[in-house]
Formats: structure tokens, C-alpha cells, sequence
């Protein structure tokens, strides 16, 4: 099984980052410099005013070191990437794959299920450690009728209709996972561009990391990131990666989301509003904590369900990208979605 | 796997000069400098073939000395630091 490799975070403005060698040499404006070498990392990610040389990217492009450029907030400004890796065949059953209507639709209910399969999951924890409510419940039943008639869907509207209705529904039972009646973190439905509270906050920042994690996995095992099966091509959107999030997310950034508030890792004080636009974002040592408890938690461990192997949580998106190909060249009769337990 | 690496290379004249320099650039891109010439690496065994090979082929084995200790990957609780210069941990967060 391939080790699972850091990820370097770049939050302070001003920093500038060069090749140095095989190591990335970070400039500071305060403080030392410092070298790291490259062999241990798979990905970059620089929040606002960061400066990297061209000779970086270049040497990350070859060394297959995705590197992502957000603004301050997190949101997704640009994103470097090398020639595409794997080869040309899967790539080809990718799209043929994805233009034939029922094929994609399987695989399009297959990401849904996966989806309310692992939402589903959450609630029952919380249901299990904390007691039930019944929007928890009554939202627990729903999914798992969804999940039942989804075996049958083979269309992608239909699994498409299904996941915004179910999302909805779980979004509503979502302020019963959090545990702490603080009003900062009351929550009434998502929104985003800009998230306007600050669960909304967390929960795009886990969002946009989750993509670059889920794109570079994708892109390293040779598949196209931008042609999806549940997600309509567009220009510039991520859409098989998107589709593949769909069932990570529950794992992923829900779950850490709710597990940083409850067990007070994040304040109220952490969030900053901007007046007028009434932008929701995390103060820079807050967002500091929160991308170190990122990282934290890719590196638990767990057994996956498909393969039993026992892996890394941040290593998911790597064997889930792996099955979708063996599925798509054929080996696989079907693509298994990430089961949480 | 977790490998210490320290070095002893006799400075007397250039060549041994050039030696320190040119083994010292060589463990920054593979580990982290944790003292003036120790340097721990955290390398999988076969960039470690690589690494060592690199090494060997700097050092003048009647006048030099390279000393590897192999920690395994259980290491972190073999190591204790104390005092100025604390070390970075690359399995952990990277956060600047």
C-alpha cells in the first residue's frame, strides 16, 4: 500500500516558496527559513498572498506534487498540474463510459448511494452517543428508504432528483449533530459564496480540501477529473471528482465539522464576520488549529470495507480513484462507493 | 523508515572542505538538519539505496566517517529533545 504522503500549508502572507535542489525552500517574512524535502509530500496548498517560483511548479508538475492556490477565505483560485498521468485507455473508457446514458447513470446512483449511505451513518452515531431527536430520526428513516430504491435507478436525473432531495433532508437534521447551543454556531440550511455563519465556514473549508485531496487522487490513477457521470461536464469544473466527494463528505468534513464545535476546538470568538458582505471566516490561528486537526484525521486509521485493508482515512480517495478505473477498464462488474462503518 | 545520519569529515585542506559541503547538500534534500552534522531522514528503503549510495560515493573512507543508525518506524519515542533548535516534524501538520 503506498504510504500516506504530507500535505504542506501555506497560510502566511508574504511567504515565498522556491526549488531549492529536491527540497521546497520556504521564505518567510518573520522567522527562519526552512527546506523540506520533497520525497515526503503530495500536495501544496497556499491561502492568499503566497509566491512560488517557476521552477517550483515546474519541478512539482514532474514530480506529480499537486499544488493548489486558494484565496485567504479558501476559496479555489488556481491549481498547477503536470502532464496527464496513466494512460490513454482509461482515459477512453472514461468517456465513453460517461456518454452512454444508463452506464453513467449506474455509476451516478452508485455515488449517491454511497452518499446517503455514510449521511445516514452520521446521524445513527449521533444517535447512538447522544440519544435520538426525531428530525434525527425521521431524516435516518428517509435515507435509508432512498438508499433501498436506489439499487434500481439507473438514470441520472432520478439519482440526481434523489441526492438534492436527501441532502436537504440531512441538512435539516444537521443542527441536531451539533451538540452546543452557543447561537455561533446555529445552523439553518447550507449556503456558500460566501458562507454566511460559521458552521457553513467549516464546512467549505473541508469542502475545497477535500477536492484537491480527491482531484489529485483521481489524476494520479489516470482518470480525467473534469468528466464526471453525476455532475454535468462544465468548463472548469472538477465534475468526477465532485461526483466522487459526494460519498467523502459525510466522512470527511461533516464529521469533522461537528467533532471540532462539540468538543470545543473552535470558538465562537475563532470567526470573523466581514459587515458587508456578511462573509463568514476563520481567524488565522483558528484556521491554523483547523488544518492541523485536518490533517490529524486523515492519518486515523480504518479498515476499508471493499479491499479489508487496513489504511489511512486519508489514503480513501486513492483506493476508491483505483476501484472506479478497474472499474471502468472493465475488471470490476461494478464501482463499490466508500461504505462508512 | 527513520534513519540517523551523522557525519565526521576531516576539514584540514579544500578537498575535505568539499567534501563537508557536498555531504551536507546532499542529506538537506533527503532529511532535516537537526544539529550541525547529524541529520535525521525519513526515507522509504529504496530512496534510502539512493541516499546512501549518494553518500558513499562523497566520502574518503581513510579520513571521513559516516555513522547510520536505523530507527525504524517506531522512532518517535526513542527521541528526546532538549534546548534550542527544536525539530520539525514531517509526518505531522505542515502548517507556515
Amino acid at each position: 500500500m503506498k504510504p500516506l504522503q504530507n500535505i504542506l500549508y501555506i497560510t502566511k502572507p508574504g511567504a515565498y516558496l522556491s526549488k531549492e535542489r529536491e527540497t521546497i525552500h520556504i521564505r518567510l517574512e518573520e522567522g527562519p527559513d526552512v527546506k523540506i524535502p520533497i520525497h515526503g509530500i503530495s500536495g501544496i496548498v497556499c491561502f492568499g498572498t503566497v509566491g512560488m517560483s517557476p521552477w517550483l511548479m515546474g519541478f512539482c508538475a514532474e514530480r506529480n506534487v499537486a499544488v493548489t492556490f486558494l484565496t485567504d477565505t479558501g476559496r479555489f483560485l488556481a491549481r498547477v498540474h503536470g502532464p496527464m498521468h496513466g494512460n490513454v485507455l482509461l482515459r477512453r473508457a472514461q468517456y465513453r463510459t460517461a456518454d452512454v446514458a444508463d452506464q453513467s447513470g449506474t455509476l451516478a446512483a452508485a455515488f449517491v448511494t454511497g452518499k446517503l449511505y455514510n449521511c445516514r451513518q452520521a446521524l445513527l452515531r449521533c444517535i447512538r452517543d447522544h440519544g435520538e431527536t426525531p428530525a434525527l430520526r425521521e431524516t435516518e428513516k428517509l435515507l435509508s428508504d432512498r438508499i433501498r430504491t436506489l439499487t434500481s435507478v439507473e438514470d441520472c436525473d432520478t439519482a440526481r432528483g434523489m441526492e438534492g432531495d436527501a441532502a436537504r433532508a440531512y441538512f435539516s437534521a444537521f443542527p441536531d449533530l451539533i451538540r452546543k447551543s452557543d447561537p455561533a454556531f446555529a445552523f439553518s440550511g447550507r449556503n456558500r459564496r460566501p458562507p454566511k455563519d460559521a458552521v457553513n465556514a467549516l464546512l467549505s473549508l473541508f469542502y475545497t480540501l477535500l477536492v484537491h485531496d480527491v482531484r489529485s487522487a483521481l489524476e494520479t490513477v489516470g482518470l480525467d477529473s473534469a468528466v464526471g457521470f453525476l455532475h454535468k461536464d462544465r468548463p472548469g469544473r472538477p465534475s468526477l471528482a465532485l461526483d466522487m466527494m459526494e460519498e467523502l463528505r459525510p466522512v470527511f468534513c461533516d464529521r469533522l465539522t461537528v467533532s471540532l464545535i462539540n468538543r470545543e476546538q473552535v470558538r465562537a470568538s475563532d470567526f470573523l464576520t466581514n459587515p458587508d458582505s456578511g462573509a463568514v471566516t476563520l481567524e488565522d490561528e483558528a484556521r491554523k488549529r483547523v488544518l492541523a486537526a485536518w490533517q490529524k484525521m486523515k492519518q486515523e486509521t480504518l479498515t476499508h470495507p471493499f479491499t479489508d485493508e487496513k489504511i489511512a482515512k486519508g489514503l480513501i480517495p486513492f483506493i476508491q480513484a483505483r476501484l472506479l478505473a478497474r472499474h471502468l477498464r472493465g475488471d470490476l462488474d461494478g464501482y463499490p462507493p466508500f461504505l462508512w462503518r | 523508515m527513520m534513519v540517523l545520519v551523522s557525519y565526521d569529515v576531516k576539514t584540514a585542506d579544500i578537498a575535505g572542505r568539499r567534501r563537508l559541503r557536498r555531504i551536507a547538500k546532499t542529506l538537506e534534500d533527503y532529511g532535516q538538519r537537526v544539529q550541525y552534522s547529524v541529520f535525521e531522514c525519513s526515507v522509504d528503503p529504496t530512496l534510502w539505496v539512493k541516499l546512501k549510495n549518494q553518500l558513499l560515493k562523497e566520502i574518503e573512507p581513510l579520513e571521513d566517517s559516516l555513522r547510520f543508525y536505523y530507527m525504524g518506524k517506531n522512532w518517535k519515542p526513542k527521541v528526546e529533545h532538549v534546548g534550542a533548535k527544536p525539530s520539525l516534524d514531517m509526518d505531522g501538520p505542515l502548517i507556515f
